[in-house]
């Protein structure tokens, strides 16, 4: 399986490598810099690189190139999905994954590496059971180490690993017990030019934050199930129950995790809750453009539309921008030709407008292509596929929880085509 | 030592030299210290100084920095002899960078690499099982070859530790050794056997891997696991379902028969292009012989739907696969869904999904037409996923929805990302070739696209229309002048070669401007791209045919011009062209055919998907993505046209399907072995798969546990699977009936008998959901066809029946032989004390595992089963030999020995009628034909008491005959004697203390109380093993329950005076305080 692991920084160095079996040498790299400089962007580098001896697979995330280095035949995705699991836990582990963060953490780093895999083969990924076995650096357990030269690895084998709940540590305890449950739903769309819908489509997730102690077993039910096209759920959700009464049952882990994530089809009609007008316009001869943004907010249920940003990528014959936003503030970066324009609140009685002109290269011809908009907003308190929480119920624990739902909708891949 | 230390220097040396030469390579990495040679020199000095000192924190420090630089890829090896020394280090963070250290340097030096041997020796009989797993992992990752036979012994122990833990990591121990040395491979075939067996879900999925890893050709060690491996599949870790889900397709692909053949009618067909004849044929085929589908092929394809549901990509990937390559293709739509779902995800995971649905959507476009849209190109996406999709949404496209496509596509050619631009103009043309309604609309298009701004744009609509042109024989005037105009401003090499080609084959359709874009072109010709010249050579021979007035003398000087060359091509071009169309006397008779042979009917291109014939790799896997054989690629085997055996999956009649097992296990053991150990081996791999099944009920019953009301109707929904397939094998086992019969037979008649209409209520809902069409043939079919199935059963089984008879009597002679072992051994009468002593040697060897040890006496006593009176003559009694059932692991095996007392012979003598409690199975033995007179006979069999004392009744019948009688078995009977060490027995009695606990006080004489009396009348009364103590006042026997394995752990305490301590425990509190019982009374007795 996974031979071994190399971390490469933006600027195509090695800056960390670990091997499970016999060390291969980093100069297999050369082929993914090589990739790399085909590919100009680090979009682009193709995830699967075949080189004579062994196949590069790689995930691109936080600027940092994760390269494993595999020699047989084993499903690409198997290899991608630990790729982004590692990633997932240096970012639990340190709050951010970047280099410096990393390389601050070298030993840690390879501590919880070393658990994860034993031969290439995934040991120990779970968040739940890796915490137990390293615990995570604080500022706290960094001076209680020095002073009483304890350490921050456990001795003993997580509970869970051979329990029947294998995400859940036995023995918690809670004084406040609460469960907290968010629903965020993102509107993935294509509006086309006339401001009809392309596609459109909702991606919803419920992430929980659970601290409850004992072994509490949780039911969550909806007002209308039948929304839910295709759910994926955490391994702890019991999917008997789910697909004979559309009831979410489960011994929840500790802590944060996410619950479910959901599709709500496009065939549901999906209510769009903003809607943009733009005139943006190239003339031939004349070495000015013009350039006319207006949001505005239509199906919010009466929500207010908050956090809004446009960012847009200018053709390359576009010199300069001169606008002048009605709210906000607005840049444009004449290098990459990147044009963003952070709206905030939207106010339905004085719509957000941005305004001006563009300066074309001169004697250059108009680029054929508008520009398309990408869009973030977000609707606090909503949930736009309709989606309701009806109750929550706990058993096999004796005290009351806490509970508390809080819904959330935001663009996701929203794309306006002008 | 000097050896050593000269090795040590010699390597170090040349460690140095590599680190040297790495610090000159590695120019790329900034941070890499320049310094001085000796400035490192003395870095590392300081670290071993650190190493050495006394405090910890110092060599954590120093250990700490030492990883920080193996992971920069910095040489430290120059400090293996000072790292090593550490290995024992009491601190455990220290012991685990020592370790990562040993790991990444072992390698390199070997010779101090075992230095540390011994510590991880130590550490793997460690009463933590995190220690014991930690140890080995690091044993089997130093990969040192002369640790070869240790690392052998270590996964063996581990491979039966009791933590589940420790096992799976014995499963990632034996790739390791595999790969450190492939001449072991044998034996360990054997610990993947034993490990798959393993009930675990930790286990499951590592030691598949090691099966994949070292063996994947042995399928027949899958047989017997694989209905276990699909119902434990939902509860393995994720890793491991992705493993075992591709082990288990390539399985299936070997041991069921295709279901293609049903359900197609549900498929469009005249949507399918590409294997629409072969269905043809299978449809003419499905008329003459009905399929349903096996049993254990529905039992996997169920049992993996839920997986889709998985938040792991390569989950879902891996059930997709499956779906698609073993499921009915009626069935396989539901993956569409979850795959689309994956689209949401980071673009790695999208590329890999992407290029899967690609190939999918060639072969099925229904399944994903529905998503469309979730294929539709945004800006933000990456250009290898923008070129993916444009890949599927071309498979998707028809006649219905194109001219949305269509629309979609014009946003998308005025794209930025002019590579994606290039491929959508490339995209139109295949829609256009493939959907003869819209070829006209695209070549419109791609007309208006020619005056397009962009070059690449513009070239790229040049080479597509060329290759639309040429497909229809339809006049394109128009076009064609309108490119040769084009030909003065592009200049992108591929489209001008293609225009020219165009020109060159149409030229009599466009005279006039024919001849002069030669001209123009002759004047340019030096300082075209060789692509172009070789087409303007062609274009000057084409036109010099048709119209050599006009361009003779061009041609000429053309190919005057490609004569000096530089590209030698070019050169060979220009030769050839004048050879064969400038007559002159050499040329001979092709000059003839040379319009012939230029101006001939081309075939017109095929746009074909990439993607086509990439189907042929298993999908999901790395040589599908590559689209060529990745190093380890398990070709998925065809369809076979018959089914092969599936009884070789049953795990109930064990020993018969054992027989059948082609690679029955390698015998060869060591000849001075007892008989008996080998039966006992044998026995423990029918016990564990007999085990299997009674488990299955116990297992879903923990599912249970979790609150799962509806878990009940799967369970009966997958037995009555398996029922059918019982049926089927019920004339097997009529065969079978002559030599033995089973009394699970019985159970498995009576559950048909209740469950007939159940089971065939379930067949035909499963038929229903696979495909609404075939229901009411299968309804009207099935009946037929199963018998037919059963017919062709039973004349297998015929064939089989003779070999078989003869293995079952040479099974049978084993049997015998411990039968008279025992009777001889009690004789001797052992001390015990020597007995004890021979158990601690024994013990400090093996590991603390639950090992079964011999029994440490036998005893001699028999109970009458049957009394010569009321026998008729015929006198049986019973005895327990105390050794471990051959027949099951869960049944205590009873010797019976029959005698003849009467003057005439005594024929068929069998078992009868049973009258066993719920749950009780009994394993009766094989008929006797004749007993002579005065003639006695011992047989073996075996009854599974279900750890309780309940009596087993059944009938002893003669030919003439029928005798009621029973067997109730002594409390101590129901044990085996299990060899642990005294710790083990603390750390267990440990755990089993309150309600687990039972005890009583013993009053009795002084001398019954020196230990070899107590021994003596405790391993009388029941089957327990000695556990080797230190203290000369408390004796302790440990053993386990036969039925469930329970530990059971006897002590018995000496106070003052004449009183003791006796205390049972157990789990079975039952059955403990039951033995409490009956050994009180023998312990204080004189």
């Amino acid at each position: 399986m996974i031979h071994s692991l190399f971390l490469i920084n933006s600027s195509g160095d090695i800056f960390l490598e670990k091997h499970w079996k016999s060390v291969v040498s980093r100069s297999v790299c050369d082929y993914f810099f090589e990739a790399q400089e085909r590919a100009t962007e680090a979009e682009n580098v193709p995830p699967v690189i075949s080189t004579p001896h062994h196949y590069l697979l790689s995930v691109y995330r936080h600027k940092i190139f994760f390269v494993a280095v595999i020699q047989t035949e084993v499903p690409p995705l198997f290899v991608i999905e630990f790729l982004h699991r590692v990633v997932d836990t240096f970012q639990d582990y340190f709050g951010v994954c970047s280099e410096p963060v990393i390389k601050d953490n070298v030993v840690v780093v390879y501590e919880v590496l070393e658990e994860m895999l034993d031969n290439g083969f995934p040991l120990a990924t779970e968040s739940n059971i890796l915490k137990e076995l390293i615990k995570p650096p604080t500022i706290l357990r960094t001076v209680v180490n020095t002073i009483t030269g304890s350490t921050n690895v456990g001795d003993q084998l997580p509970t869970g690993q051979l329990s029947v709940v294998p995400w859940r540590r036995t023995g918690v305890k809670y004084t406040n017990n609460e469960a907290y449950f968010d629903v965020i739903e993102e509107i993935d769309a294509i509006i086309d030019k006339s401001g009809s819908t392309v596609t459109a489509e909702i991606q919803g997730v419920i992430d929980a934050c659970v601290k409850l102690a004992g072994m509490p077993d949780l039911t969550l039910s909806f007002m209308n199930p039948r929304l839910l096209d295709d759910v994926s759920f955490h391994p702890c959700v019991r999917f008997k129950r789910w697909e004979s009464e559309r009831i979410l049952s489960f011994i929840p882990p500790d802590g944060n995790f996410r619950l479910l994530s959901y599709h709500v089809s496009a065939q549901n009609l999906v209510a769009i809750p903003v809607y943009v007008k733009h005139n943006i316009s190239f003339r031939d001869s004349s070495s000015l453009g013009r350039f006319e943004i207006t949001v505005g907010p239509k199906q919010t249920m009466g929500k207010t539309i908050e956090g809004v940003t446009l960012s847009s990528q200018m053709p390359r014959g576009v010199l300069n921008m001169s606008l002048t936003p009605s709210q906000g503030t607005h840049t444009f970066d004449p290098v990459t030709k990147m044009l963003s324009w952070d709206v905030g609140k939207i106010n339905p009685q004085k719509l957000p407008s941005l305004k001006g002109t563009m300066s074309l290269q001169a004697g250059a011809s108009k680029p054929d292509e508008n520009p398309t908009i990408n869009l973030q907003f977000k609707i606090q308190q909503l949930a736009i596929s309709g989606l309701k929480v009806n109750r929550l119920d706990m058993y096999g624990e004796k005290y009351k929880p806490f509970k508390g739902i809080k819904y959330m909708t935001k663009a996701g891949k929203f794309q306006v085509r002008t | 030592m000097s050896s050593n230390s000269f090795a040590y220097s010699e390597q170090s040396g040349g460690g140095e030299a590599t680190e040297l030469g790495q610090e000159a390579t590695s120019t790329i990495s900034p941070s890499g210290a320049f310094g001085l040679f000796s400035s490192d020199m003395k870095k590392n000095e300081d670290l071993k100084q650190m190493l050495e000192s006394n405090k910890d924190s110092a060599k954590l420090d120093a250990m700490k920095r030492i990883v920080g630089m193996i992971a920069k890829g910095k040489n430290a090896s120059e400090l293996f002899p000072a790292v090593v020394k550490n290995v024992a280090s009491k601190n455990i963070e220290i012991k685990k960078l020592v370790y990562v250290y040993l790991v990444r340097y072992a390698e390199e030096q070997q010779d101090l690499a075992l230095l540390s041997i011994s510590t991880f020796q130590r550490a793997l009989k460690d009463p933590n099982q995190l220690i014991r797993a930690s140890a080995l992992r690091v044993l089997s990752s130093i990969r040192v070859p002369i640790i070869v036979p240790i690392m052998m012994l270590a996964i063996k122990e581990a491979s039966a530790d009791l933590s589940p833990y420790v096992r799976k990591n014995a499963a990632h121990a034996i790739q390791k050794l595999y790969s450190l040395d492939p001449e072991q491979k044998e034996m360990l075939i054997e610990i993947i056997e034993k490990l798959l067996k393993d009930k675990s879900t930790l286990v499951a999925g590592s030691v598949v891997m090691a099966f994949e890893e070292v063996c994947p050709d042995r399928i027949d060690l899958i047989h017997k696991n694989y209905r276990k491996l699909c119902n434990l599949l939902v509860d393995v870790e994720e890793w491991g379902q992705v493993v075992i889900i591709h082990m288990l397709t390539r399985y299936a692909r070997t041991q069921f028969v295709s279901p293609w053949k049903e359900g197609d009618g549900l498929e469009d067909n005249e949507k399918d292009f590409y294997d629409s004849d072969e269905e043809q044929k299978e449809k003419t085929d499905k008329r003459k012989k009905p399929y349903t589908m096996d049993p254990d092929h529905r039992l996997l394809i169920r049992n993996t739907k839920p997986l889709l549901q998985s938040r792991n990509a390569a989950v879902v990937m891996a059930v997709a696969q499956l779906y698609w390559h073993i499921a009915p293709k009626s069935e396989a739509g539901i993956i569409s869904k979850s795959l689309v779902r994956l689209l949401r995800s980071n673009r790695e995971v999208q590329y890999i999904v992407l290029q899967n649905i690609a190939t999918m959507s060639i072969q099925r476009k229904g399944m994903f037409e529905p998503y469309l849209k979730s294929f539709y190109v945004r800006s933000t996406d990456p250009t290898m996923i923008k070129i993916l999709k444009l890949e599927i949404l071309t498979n998707l496209a028809n006649e219905a929805n194109i001219s949305t496509l269509l629309r979609e596509f014009q946003t998308y050619v005025k794209s930025q990302d002019k590579q994606f631009a290039a491929a959508t103009i490339q995209t139109i043309g295949r829609c256009a070739t493939n959907i003869s309604e819209v070829t006209d609309t695209c070549l419109t298009g791609l007309v208006c696209l020619l005056s397009n701004r962009d070059e690449i744009v513009v070239a790229e609509s040049v080479v597509v229309i060329k290759k639309l042109l040429q497909m229809q024989p339809v006049q394109h005037g128009e076009i064609i002048k309108h490119m040769a105009k084009l030909l003065d401003s592009i200049t992108v090499p591929v489209a001008r070669a293609s225009i020219l080609w165009l020109i060159g084959e149409n030229c009599e359709r466009v005279p006039k401007i024919a001849p002069d874009v030669l001209r123009k072109t002759a004047k340019s010709f030096t300082g075209e791209d060789d692509l172009v010249k070789l087409q303007i050579l062609n274009l000057g021979a084409k036109l010099y045919l048709t119209n050599s007035k006009q361009t003779k003398l061009l041609t000429q000087y053309i190919l005057n011009l490609g004569k000096y060359d530089q590209n030698y091509d070019i050169r060979d071009r220009t030769r050839f062209i004048r050879q064969l169309i400038v007559p002159n006397e050499k040329s001979g008779a092709l000059s003839k055919y040379a319009k012939k042979i230029f101006l001939a009917q081309k075939p017109a291109p095929l746009l074909e998907s990439p993607f086509k014939g990439r189907d042929h790799y298993q999908l999901g896997t790395l040589s599908h993505t590559l689209n060529t054989k990745a190093t380890g690629y398990l070709e998925l085997s065809n369809w076979p046209e018959v089914a092969p055996d599936p009884s070789v999956r049953n795990v109930e009649v064990i020993e018969l399907a054992k027989e059948w097992t082609p690679a029955g296990k390698a015998k060869k053991e060591n000849p001075d072995k007892k008989f008996y150990s080998e039966s006992a081996e044998e026995e423990e791999d029918s016990s564990e798969s007999s085990s299997d099944e009674s488990e299955s009920g116990s297992e879903s019953g923990e599912q249970d546990e979790e609150g799962d009301s509806s878990e009940d109707s799967s369970e009966r929904e997958s037995e009555s699977g398996s029922e059918s397939e019982a049926e089927n094998k019920r004339a097997a086992k009529k065969n079978s009936k002559t030599k033995g019969k089973s009394d699970s037979e019985d159970v498995d008649k009576e559950n048909e008998n209740s469950k007939t209409s159940d089971s065939s209520n379930a067949e035909s809902s499963s038929i229903e959901d696979s495909s609404s069409d075939s229901e009411s043939e299968s309804e009207s079919e099935s009946e037929s066809e199963s018998r037919k199935v059963t017919k062709e059963k039973e004349n297998k089984t015929k064939q089989d029946r003779n070999p078989l008879t003869k293995d079952v009597s040479l099974l049978d002679l084993d049997d015998f032989n411990p039968a008279s072992t025992p009777v001889v051994l009690p004789t001797p009468a052992l001390s015990p004390s020597l007995i004890a002593d021979l158990e601690g040697l024994n013990l400090s060897a093996s590991s603390s595992v639950i090992s079964v040890s011999t029994p440490v006496f036998v005893p001699v006593k028999t109970h009458v089963l049957l009394h010569r009176m009321s026998g008729k003559g015929l006198a049986a009694h019973y005895f327990f030999p105390r050794q471990p059932c051959s027949f099951g692991d869960n049944m205590v095996s009873v010797q019976i020995t029959l005698n003849n007392t009467t003057d005439w012979q005594v024929e068929n003598i069998h078992i009868g009628e049973k009258k066993l409690p719920v749950g009780m199975q009994m394993h009766v033995f094989n008929p006797i034909e004749s007993l002579e007179p005065e003639g006695s006979i011992t047989v073996s069999m075996g009854i599974d008491f279900c750890d309780s004392t309940q009596t087993a009744s059944f009938q002893l019948c003669t030919k003439d005959d029928c005798f009621s009688v029973n067997i109730q078995p002594p409390v101590g009977e129901l044990l085996l004697p299990v060899a642990m060490s005294e710790k083990d027995f603390k750390k267990e009695q440990g755990m089993l203390t309150g309600m687990n606990e039972t005890s009583t006080v013993i009053i009795a004489a002084p001398q019954n109380f020196t230990s070899s009396v107590i021994l003596q009348k405790v391993v009388n009364v029941a089957n327990v093993g000695v556990v080797p103590s230190g203290q000369d006042n408390i004796h302790r026997f440990a053993a386990k329950t036969v039925h469930s394995g329970s530990l059971m752990l006897v002590t018995v305490e000496l106070k003052e005076g004449s009183t003791a301590q006796l205390i049972i425990n157990t789990e079975k509190t039952v059955i403990g305080s039951l033995l409490l019982r009956e050994l009180k009374p023998v312990l204080s007795q004189g």
